[in-house]
């Protein structure tokens, strides 16, 4: 019996599973190609710009689980950065309160999000956009230029290393481990599942269906703030960078997709997303320690996404039954 | 009328409900009791639907009361109803294919503490209720979409079963059950009732109702006829109630056929994976030959595998004498024969549900009606008037979305979509599953009718007195092979049952040994 429980969670994850072999590869080629000795600061520096995509690749799961999407994770990390730039700062008691409004903000724009979807039955990819719109424009009233104060005590404290490991990674391993692994395990966590795999089924089996994807989509706000803080103590300022946003929102959609959750809902999960983040993050430092030509970089990084994708796909290629390509 | 001498679990007073302008329940009074299994029949439209939906608190009533335990309810939702211990099983079954059986089994109240799902708990509560229904050999961890349909609809059972309701609803819920499932499932819910449920049961199947109902109740067109004791009234009777006029025969009578028509299908060792083994048959024009055996041995296919839809098939297929590669639904309608598939399941395969009426006959045929590439609107009127008068398909408008058709008026849309082609080899998957006596009856006369013009048809059905009464030939398969082939007077109940189980021909079975 236990042999069987364990071959069929590894038949139910082998998306994932694939995701994560092709990240060690690559990233065995990068440090193996690194110019410099491999060091903490290398792997940190990895880790913090690694850890901001996951994040928001994270956040875009929830919903994409329930068959849904979020367009305005990208503006609503971007909120979070601007708001972050005017509030966290000062003395350890405002940073704190700043903390908090960051994350509270994410929260609430999520909640609109989900409301709109649930309550006002606006089909997510529109609503989302538009709200994604209105959370840049909050953005950008706040931080028309880029500037503003970071707390630099803060930044030190989360993006060096503890113990010789990233710092970020440890706060991302804690995200999974005390948010989504919970979450996962919860009613209204099933109820996400169930939704996106069979609305209807879901709610004649009684599943608070709605209230499953409000929390879908709060979730997705909370993470992008999240991530929006950590960029900013990165970045140690905000920008309300529109380019820079919708770069993340696509990222976090392909990220989703490479780390093995279905478009259509209902199977996948966070730590896929997470793999899937770092494959692409991954991408972008392998063209660099192949000193890959700056103009090629963007036709190689969608050519390598094209491929990391279709392995997930190859599955296709055993189907014997075509009506089973189309469910 | 009260079987059992217990007053009633559920009590529905002057209950109406309208959609639109049309009335689907019309001032019901119903009731069903403690320790009671109590059928419900009626042709589709009959209400039937609307009344369980009623009752699960999927849908609100207009007027009238209704009461559990003498106690008004109102039910908002389907959650309400589940916590006065109602639990349904749908015809459309309501599994989420994409979640393990355990979290299939125990999503409306899983286990655990502080909203948080107990995994190890969840597991062994699903393995029970699976032992409980005859599963045991399913994995609680299994993704419920790499079940087979009649492993689906026990794992609904299993479902329904630990909610611990007090009235249990099954709505058609057998429809895709092997024989052995069937038995199964009829001592479940005796036992079940002799434990004090009250179980509402929604059948077309007239031998089901008998081996099961203690208590019956007709409705047609939004009314409740009447109730009466299982038993007291005939079968003749019964149908008479349910569509409120005389049936004749119930099957078109076959007529003599030459001992070797032209064959217009025909093939030799097919096989694929290690589904279908050398399967050799032909079907002639004008012939209906009909596919039996038990779910599941290989049926589905093999029609498949006729329409190009498997790949790796090996076997030769002629059509019309003449030896084809039939690489897909595209080329298979090409044929200078023409061919379709009416397939199993309407709602995926059948039917694109959003589109209208109108688009969803047409589509298969589009080529004929274009000119230059470009739909003629014309032609296109004329065909689908055809199609709807011939058929007699009820529709108030054709713009409408198919999906606003009944189950039997979207089953006769598939139909007449393929005979729009003009294909002159129809396979049929079991095509009257879920669809009332009327429907039925019509399909068949139609079925004979395209035969008698010269269609070949082969036709599977789970239904083996529809094999009986409908085909010239009946092949039974098992495991992938022909287990038995039949003709004329050997189509009996006997033979077929015997077939399915591979048994050796001569001996003989009595239906329930069969059954068990």
């Amino acid at each position: 019996m236990k042999a069987r429980d364990a071959r069929l969670r590894l038949a139910q994850n082998t998306g994932p599973l694939l995701a994560l072999g092709v990240f060690v590869a690559m990233f065995g080629l990068f440090l193996y190609e690194h110019p410099r000795q491999i060091s903490v600061n290398v792997l940190t520096t990895a880790s913090n710009k690694a850890v901001v995509l996951a994040l928001v690749a994270m956040a875009q799961t929830v919903p994409v689980l329930t068959r849904g999407l979020d367009l305005s994770v990208g503006s609503v990390m971007t909120m979070a950065t601007c708001i972050s730039s005017v509030l966290v700062n000062g003395s350890p008691g405002h940073i704190a309160f700043g903390v908090v409004v960051v994350l509270l903000a994410g929260l609430a724009a999520g909640a609109v999000n989900g409301a709109i979807v649930v309550i006002g039955r606006i089909q997510p990819i529109i609503a989302t956009l538009a709200t994604g719109a209105v959370y840049f424009g909050i953005a950008l009233l706040l931080r028309p230029s880029p500037g503003g104060d970071v707390s630099e005590g803060l930044s030190n404290a989360l993006t060096y290393a503890t113990f010789g490991i990233p710092t970020t990674f440890l706060l991302l391993v804690g995200v999974l481990v005390f948010l989504w692994l919970p979450f996962r395990r919860s009613i209204v966590g099933r109820g996400c599942y169930a939704a996106g795999s069979a609305e209807g089924a879901a709610y004649m089996s009684g599943v608070a269906v709605g209230r499953s994807k409000i929390v879908a989509y709060m979730f997705a706000g909370l993470l992008s703030a999240l991530a929006g803080l950590l960029l900013s103590l990165v970045a140690l300022s905000g920008e309300a960078s529109a380019p820079q946003g919708g770069a993340y929102t696509l990222n976090s959609i392909a990220a989703v997709v490479v780390g093995g959750s279905s478009l259509f809902g209902g199977s996948g999960g966070m730590v896929g997303s997470v793999i899937g983040a770092f494959v692409l993050r991954t991408i972008g430092d392998l063209l660099f320690v192949f000193d890959a030509p700056p103009l090629w970089q963007p036709l190689f990084e969608g050519v390598i996404l094209l491929g990391a994708v279709s392995l997930g796909a190859s599955r296709v290629l055993r189907i014997k039954n075509r009506l089973e390509l189309f469910t | 009328m009260n079987a059992s001498g217990l007053p009633p679990f559920l009590r529905m007073e002057g209950v109406s409900k309208h959609y639109g302008g049309v009335t689907a329940l019309d001032g019901v009074n119903f009731a069903c009791s403690p320790a009671s299994i109590h059928a419900v029949l009626g042709e589709n439209g009959a209400g039937k639907s609307t009344l369980i939906k009623i009752i699960a608190g999927a849908v609100q009533p207009d007027q009238g009361k209704l009461l559990v335990s003498e106690r008004e309810m109102k039910f908002a939702s389907p959650i309400d109803a589940a916590h006065e211990g109602i639990a349904c099983i749908f015809q459309e079954l309501s599994l989420m294919p994409d979640l393990s059986i355990a979290d299939n089994i125990c999503i409306t109240n899983p286990p655990g503490r502080f909203g948080i799902i107990d995994g190890a708990a969840q597991c062994r509560r699903a393995g029970q209720l699976l032992q409980r229904v005859g599963c045991a050999d399913l994995h609680p961890l299994e993704r419920v979409k790499n079940l087979p349909l009649s492993r689906r609809q026990m794992v609904e059972i299993a479902k329904a079963l630990g909610r611990n309701p007090k009235l249990l609803i099954l709505d058609e819920a057998t429809s895709a059950l092997t024989a052995a499932d069937v038995e199964k499932v009829y001592a479940i819910l005796r036992q079940l009732r002799d434990e004090g449920l009250a179980i509402l049961y929604i059948s077309h199947r007239m031998h089901e109702i008998k081996a099961l109902a203690d208590t019956c109740s007709v409705f047609r067109n939004g009314r409740h006829i009447e109730t009466f004791a299982q038993g007291s009234r005939s079968d003749e009777e019964i149908v008479r109630l349910m569509i409120g006029r005389e049936l004749k025969l119930i099957y078109p009578a076959k007529p003599q056929r030459d001992a070797q028509a032209k064959a217009a299908l025909e093939v030799r060792g097919l096989s694929w994976q290690e589904r279908l083994a050398d399967i050799s048959l032909s079907v002639g024009q004008g012939e209906i030959v009909g596919l039996g055996g038990l779910d599941g041995q290989g049926q589905r296919e093999l029609l498949l595998a006729l329409y190009g839809v498997l790949s790796g098939v090996q076997g030769c297929t002629k059509i019309d004498g003449v030896a084809v590669e039939i690489g897909g639904p595209a080329q298979a309608k090409a044929l200078k024969l023409g061919m379709a598939l009416i397939p199993e399941d309407r709602k995926t395969e059948g039917l694109m549900l959003p589109m209208s009426i109108r688009d969803n006959l047409t589509i298969a045929a589009l080529s004929k009606l274009t000119r230059h590439g470009i739909v003629d609107r014309a032609r296109e009127a004329r065909y689908v008037e055809e199609a709807i008068r011939s058929l007699r398909i009820k529709v108030d408008n054709l713009d409408n979305p198919v999906a606003s058709l009944s189950g039997g008026n979207q089953q006769k849309v598939v139909i007449g979509k393929w005979l729009m082609t003009g294909a002159r080899i129809v396979l049929l998957n079991d095509p009257t599953r879920g669809i009332d006596v009327g429907t039925k009856q019509e399909i068949y006369q139609l079925l004979r009718k395209l035969a008698d013009a010269g269609t070949a048809i082969l036709f599977y059905s789970t239904d083996y007195d529809e094999l009986i009464g409908m085909c010239d030939r009946v092949m039974i398969l098992y495991d992938g092979r022909v287990a038995r082939e039949l003709a004329a007077e050997a189509i009996n109940e006997h033979n077929i049952i015997a077939a399915s189980l591979n048994l050796p021909e001569g001996k003989r079975v009595t239906a329930i040994e069969a059954a068990a």
